[in-house]
């Protein structure tokens, strides 16, 4: 369920790195708990974001939860998929249904986040 | 120290947690929010059928010779023109015109009325309805003998009708009797919360859950679902219907809440009744209006609703309708502003996004 090669939040994000290229999503626990997803507020490419800082927001039918960037970078692209499609982040939420992608700028960020069997114990989805 | 007071919980708390539904805290009461979703479970109701427990709403009886003087004296509604049998939707008012709760009265018998209020402000009505007593009336504090689940949708009548003899074709739309269900005493009432067609049925709470079952078993050949409080709201938004703490409160006259039509002023002295005469003649200040946003973005309860400009109300509800697959939402506009096709800013997150105002309700079933 989730993957060995991303790091997890206990926010309930994930990245994946490759070749300097984060990729950024919420785990399937967080959509598990949010419901149906209706909505997803995303940055532009360019923009520049902290670790630990809003990075948009996912909204269900009853409610808005922020999304905090799990690294700092630069937006290079948006999931453009989620502007029409909301819904695939209940489904794909580990793959197709990804936020953004970011250029890392301090990937040193990544050995502050928790690997999957650490976040498996976080969020008790694990004997 | 301080210690967090338990939630409460109705006679389906078990069955809920049996059937993993999700649970939320609503108002000091741990409810079910959403069990197969709430998307799903809005579609179910709209389109076939879907049960409720609503048993955290409160039932007070009102009884005895001066019953009708009482229940005329404090809802704004006429309860003299109610037949044994029939029921109103009504306001429960403040001498100065704003809204205690909003209530559903049901005439049971000449000098028996019963009177199905709101979960957070039952001790409040009661405590009000006493307090306005001057008469004989005898006033009881009765949601501890009442379970409550709502049948809604096409197909309510059909599931229910499997589990009763009493012809429920013949209960007319806000009518109500008094009769058995599955072998038990019920009364199942033509009322809801939804827009769609259905049953509210009030049973003993030792009966519940047994009758949950029972209304699930008879409902599964047209695919009905046990659906949450999100629904609810989402079901009741697309109808306009109000909710306490919403639309209507303490400061809200049901005038402003566009709810004239609960208010008889042709009849004798009410509680709020001069108030609202004045409001009446001085001409209102604010109106509850409907919004789709045309912009990007959701505008919920809460937010702030601009107008050329300038701040000029908030949110009362807003959020997705699954129905019309369109962000709506109500809020109180300035009278002179509160009418269809005004351009409106709802703020979402510092940033304003166009609305425009709309007719309501949103959604009405074909009848």
């Amino acid at each position: 369920m989730y993957p060995e090669n991303f790091r997890y939040t206990k926010e309930h994000e994930w990245v994946s790195v490759e070749g300097g290229v984060g990729t950024i999503g919420i785990t399937h626990h967080a959509q598990g708990e949010l419901g149906d997803i209706v909505y997803v507020d995303l940055p532009r490419a360019g923009t520049v974001v902290a670790q630990g800082k809003t990075l948009g927001s996912v909204e269900s039918v009853k409610a808005v939860s922020d999304v905090y960037s799990p690294v700092s970078g630069e937006i290079l692209e948006v999931n453009e998929l989620l502007t029409n499609s909301p819904e695939k982040l209940n489904e794909d939420p580990h793959g197709a249904a990804w936020l953004v992608k970011l250029h890392l700028s301090a990937p040193d960020e990544l050995l502050h986040l928790l690997s999957s069997a650490d976040y498996q114990i976080y969020v008790g989805e694990k004997a | 120290m301080s210690q967090i007071p338990a939630l409460k919980t109705t006679p389906l708390n078990a069955v809920h947690r049996r059937m993993n539904a999700k649970m939320v805290d609503f108002g000091g009461w741990d409810m079910p929010v959403q069990y197969s979703g709430i998307l799903d479970e809005h579609h179910t109701v709209r389109n076939a059928v879907g049960v409720f427990d609503v048993s955290h709403m409160g039932e007070i009886e009102v009884r005895g010779p001066d019953a009708l003087n009482l229940v005329d004296y404090i809802s704004s509604n006429d309860a003299s023109r109610l037949k044994i049998g029939q029921a109103h939707y009504s306001g429960l008012l403040y001498e100065h015109g704003g809204f205690v709760d909003d209530i559903l009265v049901h005439k049971v018998d000449d000098d028996h009325f019963f009177i199905c209020v709101n979960a957070s402000n039952q001790q409040k009505d009661f405590d009000h309805i006493v307090r306005m007593n001057n008469m004989k009336a005898k006033v009881e504090f009765a949601s501890d003998r009442y379970a409550q689940i709502a049948i809604q949708g096409p197909k309510a009548l059909d599931t229910l009708q499997k589990m009763t003899a009493t012809p429920l074709a013949s209960i007319k739309y806000y009518h109500f009797t008094d009769c058995e269900v599955a072998g038990a005493w019920a009364r199942i009432a033509r009322t809801g919360y939804t827009g769609e067609d259905g049953f509210e049925i009030y049973i003993a709470p030792d009966e519940a859950s047994g009758i949950w079952d029972k209304i699930l078993e008879a409902g599964a050949e047209f695919g009905i679902k046990p659906c949450g409080l999100g629904a609810r709201n989402t079901l009741r938004l697309e109808s306009k219907m109000a909710l306490y703490g919403h639309e209507i409160d303490a400061s809200i006259n049901p005038l402003e809440a566009d709810l004239g039509w609960i208010v008889k002023f042709d009849k004798d002295g009410f509680v709020g009744k001069a108030a609202l005469e004045k409001q009446k003649a001085d001409g209102l200040s604010r109106k509850l209006i409907g919004f789709e946003m045309t912009g990007r973005g959701i505008g919920r309860d809460g937010y702030e609703v601009w107008l050329d400009g300038k701040p000029a109300g908030f949110v009362t509800s807003g959020g997705p309708s699954p129905t019309l697959n369109k962000n709506i939402g109500l809020c109180y506009l300035p009278l002179e502003a509160a009418e269809v096709g005004r351009t409106i800013q709802i703020m979402i997150r510092n940033q304003p996004v166009d609305a425009v105002t709309v007719p309501t309700p949103f959604y009405r079933r074909a009848k």
